[in-house]
């Protein structure tokens, strides 16, 4: 694991929201958290303990602390004190305990989706159709960002919300990268029901 | 009853924790941390890795970075620099709304910095 300490740190004031990139494995994720972060992304570990966030000790059931499952992240300054962080949900479906960690205080979702395996981002598609504060969108993650298929077909497939965009980008372009994430912003400034500049 | 070393050193981390496995405070992966007057008299007076967080938190640090730069796992993490909070050597950096941010200000503001970063 390497660590870069940021050449860009955080101001005195600076507070963080987060965004979280979803997908099957495989997908473009940690290509996508790549394409944007100003920090180098970096991997952290959650114990599978982290499971039983209720309990204050593991001395009932020590056998439980078996596996570590890494998480990448990378961080963008969108403001002088306002830190946006990226995170990508790991690589396994199985971990469902730590997408809740994940996407506590979101501000959104964007699922990633790899147009020749679309049944890999079925689970997590799944997951935030259940998780009613957390508004996702779908990138079809595609080379050039071509899809070889009409997107509303890809969208039948997917059986996703009509209202819930579906878009195409290249996970390994910057623009493409910031662009889907604006899409996601967007969509979740139109759910939102504040008054603008209450 | 297994004795493989994975699983021994699996289990250490909360030996520096006293066993504890969850924080009192709410700490996101996110949640910015850092210490506002950084003595180094202190540094003497805290033990390994919480001397470690201390040190990295000179400068502003997300629990998941502090977790990445140091090797902790993040439960640990989140438990340490709940003590750190309680001693006032460390502070907690509210959330948006803890900070009196609406929702819809908080998505104008990060819209418009992902604006600027396109070109």
């Amino acid at each position: 694991m390497v660590y870069r300490p940021s050449s860009t740190d955080l101001a005195p004031s600076a507070i963080s929201t987060k965004i979280v990139i979803a997908g099957g494995f495989g997908t473009g994720k940690t290509t996508f958290v790549r394409s944007i972060s100003e920090i180098e992304p970096v991997t952290t570990e959650a114990l599978m303990t982290e499971a039983g966030a209720g309990t204050d000790s593991l001395s009932a059931t020590p056998d439980k602390v078996t596996t570590t499952v890494a998480m990448d992240f990378g961080r963008v300054s969108v403001d002088a004190d306002l830190a946006l962080y990226l995170f990508g949900t790991p690589g396994q479906d199985r971990f469902w305990f730590l997408w809740d960690d994940l996407i506590r205080g979101a501000l959104g979702a964007v699922v990633l989706a790899d147009p020749r395996r679309l049944a890999d981002c079925f689970p997590a598609i799944e997951y935030f159709e259940n998780a009613p504060d957390a508004p996702f969108i779908v990138a079809l993650n595609c080379f050039d960002g071509i899809l070889p298929y009409e997107i509303e077909d890809v969208r039948a497939a997917l059986a996703i919300n009509p209202e819930v965009p579906l878009l195409t980008c290249d996970a390994r372009d910057t623009a493409s990268a910031v662009y889907t994430l604006t899409e996601l912003v967007r969509y979740a400034m139109s759910r939102t029901s504040d008054p603008v500049f209450a | 009853m297994t004795s493989a070393p994975a699983r021994s050193a699996r289990v250490r981390p909360y030996a520096i924790t006293g066993g504890r496995t969850s924080s009192r405070r709410p700490l996101l992966l996110e949640t910015l941390v850092s210490v506002p007057d950084f003595e180094r008299a202190v540094c003497r007076e805290l033990v390994a890795e919480t001397r470690e967080i201390y040190v990295l938190c000179r400068a502003v640090r997300s629990i998941a970075e502090i977790s990445a730069g140091l090797g902790i796992p993040l439960g640990v993490v989140r438990v340490l620099v709940s003590d750190l909070v309680d001693e006032g050597r460390v502070r907690i950096h509210p959330s948006p709304a803890a900070a009196g941010m609406s929702e819809h200000v908080l998505l104008e503001r990060v819209l418009r910095g992902l604006q600027t970063l396109q070109h």
